[in-house]
């Protein structure tokens, strides 16, 4: 967990002028709502909404083994990754379990990783923990660089507003160096919320200019952690801490397409997943909903034929589809769409059902790709 | 700044009770406790003819991001409840001390009453 001193990013004053309601997340000042999650959440799926995320945090790998060196420490591959490219992969511990799932960007001359705030000290540890006699440069950037991600189906329209850039240019998971409300920025077409949209990296000093330039009336809306959770949990996209964390290995996840064994390359974790997939895994991690209007949280025991099998990982009252939604882990032979189970809401079993996730398949960024 | 209306009573848990007749109030949640939970998507409310002590808890409140237990700021037979807001729960938000009220009790002790704060207590309470 994240210790030492309270961490603002630098949008914290704009956000308390707008009347954010701040919440102490990973060690950072967040806001957590504006106007509300739910109106948040329509704005994102419906228009377009801006998220501070600059307390994530991002990598610099330079020097000639730069490629050779990420292959080892991330389960997915770089050599499939050409420049001007994005790829979401994940660091492993030996046994394969997580120590963060991640993003890595390829550059002509480098590779940016990019990590959950809530990890980057650890992250930061394995990284150098792993250089050995690699003949890399690590810079651990995340204090220097701001992030904004403008998420929704009318995202490209409010940002070619403020570049001069040809968006369309810009394919997902690709990225491009281009100027923003003047500033310099890596901006790629990459989200968490299921909706097209960009995620822009600028210096932070530049991050209030890019914010004003891209936030308010007729632009897009400012959009809290709590609406960012309900967008990711519709699309059942993982989060670290929840969904995933250094006791399940993206096996057991539904992650197995970012893990590739045959590579060529060595990685942290490999000899272990080959097994658990020789094997077969014991457990898979499945999307459900509950019967009535109960709202699975976090933690609430789960139940199947009686027996306790594991927690709600993740859980909310889907905005988009007024349905609880959540994730758990069930024994593989019956992780499939159909399977009745039950989660005990403080001390009431309701039934539960497995769904196919995701759970939302209306969002922009399924559309056009 | 949250509306505290001065002609109310206050629990510490940001209950409102309204007297309406000599033995009968009605509850709620505070302007200030719907603005802390945020999007209210469900209440769970007792039926009537249920009863409760003092303290105990009488039903849920869940919002997007939390939950919220209801305790009953006086002991109490359910004679009525607001069934609108279980269809229509962001009526809690929207107007927590008209049409988003919960139940109306019987009081079994209305000395308890006493024990509540009033306006500006609750005012002190919540730190405006």
């Amino acid at each position: 967990m994240a210790t030492g001193p309270l961490q603002y990013t630098p949008l914290y004053d704009a956000h308390v002028a707008l009347g954010a309601k701040m919440v102490l997340f990973a060690g950072f000042q967040m806001p957590v709502q504006y106007e509300g999650i739910m109106a948040e959440h329509r704005s994102v799926r419906s228009d377009a909404g801006i998220f501070d995320v600059s307390h994530m945090g991002e990598f610099e790998v330079t020097g000639p083994d730069r490629n050779a060196f990420v292959n080892r420490i991330t389960c997915n591959d770089i050599a499939a990754l050409g420049p001007g490219e994005v790829q979401y992969s994940a660091m492993l511990t030996p046994e394969g379990t997580f120590v963060d799932d991640c993003t890595v960007y390829r550059f002509d001359d480098k590779l940016m990783l990019v990590v959950n705030a809530a990890n980057i000290a650890k992250d930061w540890d394995y990284v150098v923990g792993h250089k050995g006699g690699a003949n890399v440069r690590l810079k651990n950037i995340s204090t220097d660089v701001g992030l904004l991600a403008l998420q929704g189906p009318r995202s490209e329209e409010v940002l070619q507003a403020e570049t001069p850039a040809a968006l369309g240019a810009i394919a997902y998971y690709t990225f491009d160096t281009i100027s923003v409300a003047g500033c310099q920025c890596f901006v790629s077409r990459t989200g968490y919320t299921g909706e097209d949209g960009f995620e822009i990296y600028c210096r932070s000093r530049d991050t209030e200019t890019i914010w004003r330039a891209l936030a308010g009336e007729g632009k897009a809306a400012p959009i809290g952690l709590g609406a960012r959770d309900t967008l990711r949990l519709e699309m059942a996209y993982a989060l670290y801490g929840s969904d995933i964390d250094d006791t399940i290995t993206p096996l057991e996840a539904a992650l197995g397409w970012i893990v590739k064994l045959d590579k060529g390359a060595p990685f942290v974790g490999r000899d272990a997943l080959k097994s658990q997939k020789e094997r077969g895994v014991t457990r898979k991690l499945v999307g459900f909903t509950l019967d009535g209007k109960a709202i699975p949280r976090h933690g609430y025991a789960v139940y199947h034929e009686d027996r306790p099998v594991d927690i709600v990982r993740s859980g909310a009252m889907s905005p988009s589809l007024g349905i609880p939604i959540g994730t758990t882990y069930l024994p593989a032979a019956v992780a499939k769409v159909g399977t009745e189970f039950e989660v005990d809401c403080r001390g009431k079993r309701i039934p539960a059902k497995v769904v196919k996730r995701p759970f939302y398949t209306e969002g922009s960024v399924n559309k056009g790709k | 700044m949250s509306n505290v209306p001065e002609d109310l009573l206050y629990s510490e848990e940001h209950e409102f009770v309204r007297k309406i007749e000599d033995d009968i109030i009605e509850i709620g949640i505070t302007d200030y406790a719907q603005g802390e939970l945020g999007d209210i998507v469900f209440v769970s409310l007792p039926k009537v003819g249920e009863e409760f002590d003092q303290g105990q808890m009488f039903g849920t409140i869940e919002a997007v991001k939390a939950v919220s237990e209801l305790f009953c700021p006086a002991s109490g037979e359910v004679v009525e409840v607001n069934g609108s807001i279980e269809a229509d729960p962001a009526m809690v938000n929207n107007d927590p001390y008209g049409e988003g009220w919960m139940v109306r009790f019987k009081l079994g002790a209305p000395d308890e009453l006493d024990t509540l704060l009033n306006a500006e207590a609750y005012g002190q309470h919540i730190g405006e």
